[in-house]
């Protein structure tokens, strides 16, 4: 616990190089279920009905498994656009 | 929706009065297990010593993607939402109850923006709590007390629900009942006790194992239940048709009675607002609760928690399927009368799953709301005294504190706010405690600024923070109090107004928030201008990606612990409490 004094200075580069197009592509990934869901008048209505769920929500489920398929593409990119340091190959930074 | 009415099928179990046998000796057993499992979760991931809070708080920053993914999951979707959300979509519908799924979906991006970098640095600086990180961004133990206290209040409610949840379950097990006030609280008293022996003894630990019981059951439950249950009432068309009818119901005895029609099968035009504020204001608050700041800080990788982003969302999928749960009921005829012969709606789901299963799974299905109540109540009674512990007592009461008194403060403060839970259900009525938890998550939001954005950029000033944080409160405070509920005419009757300019119905903590932001922005820039410093900040950027492989951390807490053990014989420099070899360096 260091709270109250200031860590020595390291050497090394004090920002990990990053892919900047990766991480602006996972930001969009991630910002798309946000603004989806919170589009309500897109999906606050009864029809299409789906195995006798109104379309409000069955359309919310659905995106539970979209939003975990964006949500894990998006840590693979941020893996990658930082990938490629002083790291072992295959290590999670 | 369907024009053909659903057969209402009207289910009176002959038991509801008595105590039923099977069920409660199946809780019991399962409960039995549980505390076994918890007093032995020492063992679990066993560490030299659990005097630090490292260890007795944290479990050693040793959890991996699984562990983390059961204890998140037993951490944020707790008891009381388990009760809760089927009954107010029982209650009042879809604006009221559903919003929880968009809510635990939203979370996910959010909180794998801004996670790992918490991680990282306090990771890098051994941090324990939100106020922690505050306090080493801006050297500021004003902003840091605020954000501490307004964690450790927030969270004090929020565990006295948990127990709402056990009452729940207990009151439909026929315990619980009577005039005798000892026999009545016996069983919550015990369930609790035990609840504090092995939280006292395991630290985080003891929720950690105990949330693979909690989350086996749930799913267990709510997949047995969601697969047999609509055969039994006709089907989902069924369902969702008694719903429909009674949320119109509702809302024509609103109209004839003057009052608000509050209740909703698809929300309509005016309640958009309200959803989506409610989905994405609970959203950004829940990882502002120290519980689940502890329980992803407990993991072992800054990537834990965004690897959990991907997988924690089969949680919301369940909730969803649990929240129609409180329409399946409707269509059942469930009728959840408490033990004093008044209606509850939070007794819904216990009810339903005593009217239409065997016993011995009612026992199951109670043993799984009752355990899932253990674990988030464990886990934030563990986060509130942590944060007593770092941010009050090392920091106003006693600096030089070791960690080892600092784990000491900690394991009594875990007793103290159990206690302090269990006196305000018991003495206090039941709505207040509600009242108090929408309260809190209002009051929980007006951290994120200080938080979250201190973790990308210190360009908002402290005092910016800290003036945008009071105000958010006080407004948020004010308007809570302002909502009377129509039906008793009780203030903080709910979490929606009317947003100022927009004119329509919103969550207050969001609109509180808007306001916070704009104060906190004014403020800097006057502060900019006058030149005032914004205090000394003892991060520097790399700590924000720092990973616990990371050979260039290793190297350089090898260098910070030779540092620390030079200075600690140095007079002039406050000692740190940091323990040799690093709480950071494993």
């Amino acid at each position: 616990m260091s709270l109250g004094h200031t860590p020595p200075p390291r050497p090394g580069p004090e920002v990990p190089p990053t892919d900047k197009r990766k991480m602006a592509l996972a930001a969009v990934l991630l910002a798309i279920p946000v603004v989806a869901l919170l589009w309500v008048p897109s999906y606050a209505r009864v029809e299409p009905e789906l195995w006798g769920f109104p379309f409000f929500f069955w359309y919310q489920f659905v995106w539970v498994f979209i939003c975990s398929s964006l949500t894990y593409t998006a840590f693979r990119l941020t893996l990658s656009a930082r990938g490629k340091t002083t790291h072992k190959a295959g290590e999670d930074r | 929706m369907t024009a053909h009415l659903s057969p209402q099928l009207t289910v009176m179990a002959a038991d509801t009065d008595g105590i039923n046998g099977v069920a409660l000796a199946v809780l019991i057993v399962l409960f039995l297990l549980v505390t076994v499992a918890g007093f032995m979760a020492t063992r679990f991931k066993r560490a030299e010593s659990m005097e630090s809070l490292e260890e007795w708080g944290l479990g050693g920053r040793t959890f991996g993607t699984w562990i983390t993914w059961f204890l998140l999951g037993g951490d944020l979707y707790t008891a009381y939402t388990f009760v809760a959300v089927p009954a107010a979509m029982f209650a009042t519908g879809a604006v009221a109850g559903f919003f929880a799924v968009p809510y635990t979906i939203v979370l996910y991006p959010i909180i794998f923006v801004f996670m790992a970098r918490l991680w990282s640095v306090s990771h890098r600086h051994g941090y324990v709590t939100p106020a922690d990180f505050v306090r080493g961004r801006y050297d500021d133990r004003g902003l840091s007390l605020a954000v501490a206290i307004t964690g450790f209040v927030a969270t004090m409610p929020y565990i006295a629900l948990q127990l709402v949840g056990i009452q729940a379950v207990l009151e439909v097990a026929g315990l619980g009942g009577g005039d005798n006030i000892v026999a009545k609280d016996a069983p919550l008293f015990i369930a609790f006790a035990v609840l504090a022996a092995y939280t006292y003894s395991s630290g985080l630990r003891a929720p950690a194992v105990i949330a693979f019981v909690k989350d086996i059951l749930i799913y267990i439950v709510i997949i047995v239940a969601v697969i047999y249950l609509p055969g039994q009432v006709g089907g989902w068309e069924a369902i969702f048709g008694a719903a429909e009818d009674k949320m119109a119901a509702n809302n024509a005895a609103a109209a004839e009675a003057g009052l608000p029609q509050s209740s909703s099968f698809v929300p309509g035009s005016g309640a958009f607002w309200a959803y989506a504020t409610l989905a994405l204001g609970s959203a950004m608050a829940l990882f502002m609760y120290p519980h689940s700041v502890t329980a992803s800080l407990s993991s072992n990788s800054r990537n834990t928690i965004r690897r959990n982003a991907s997988i924690l969302p089969a949680y919301s999928f369940v909730l969803g399927l649990l929240a129609l749960l409180g329409w399946v009921a409707i269509a059942a005829g469930t009728q959840p009368i408490g033990l004093d012969g008044e209606p509850n709606a939070q007794l819904v789901i216990p009810q339903l799953f005593e009217d239409m299963f065997p016993s011995w799974f009612a026992g199951v299905a109670f043993a799984a709301i009752a355990i899932g109540a253990l674990v988030p109540a464990a886990i934030m009674s563990i986060a509130a005294a942590n944060t007593f512990s770092r941010n009050i007592y090392k920091e106003w009461l006693k600096k030089d504190a070791t960690p080892a008194q600092e784990a000491k403060v900690s394991k009594l403060m875990s007793l103290l706010v159990k206690a302090f839970a269990l006196v305000f259900v018991l003495t206090l009525d039941k709505q207040n405690a509600i009242n108090f938890q929408l309260l809190g998550g209002i009051w929980i939001m007006q951290t994120f600024p200080a938080v979250v954005f201190s973790l990308f950029t210190r360009w908002f000033h402290r005092y910016g923070l800290l003036l945008g944080w009071a105000v958010g409160m006080v407004y948020g405070t004010i308007e809570a109090y302002q909502v009377v509920n129509p039906a008793t005419g009780k203030h903080f009757g709910g979490s929606t107004a009317l947003i100022p300019g927009i004119g329509e119905m919103g969550y207050i903590a969001v609109t509180a928030f808007v306001l916070n932001v704009v104060v906190a922005v004014v403020v800097t820039a006057i502060m900019q201008a006058m030149k005032v410093s914004n205090g000394q900040d003892e991060t520097i950027p790399f700590d924000y990606f720092a990973d616990a492989d990371d050979p260039r951390v290793q190297k350089d807490l090898a260098a910070h612990d030779a540092e620390d053990a030079t200075d600690a014989r140095a007079p002039h420099h406050e000692a740190d409490g940091d323990l040799p070899g690093g709480a950071t360096s494993r």
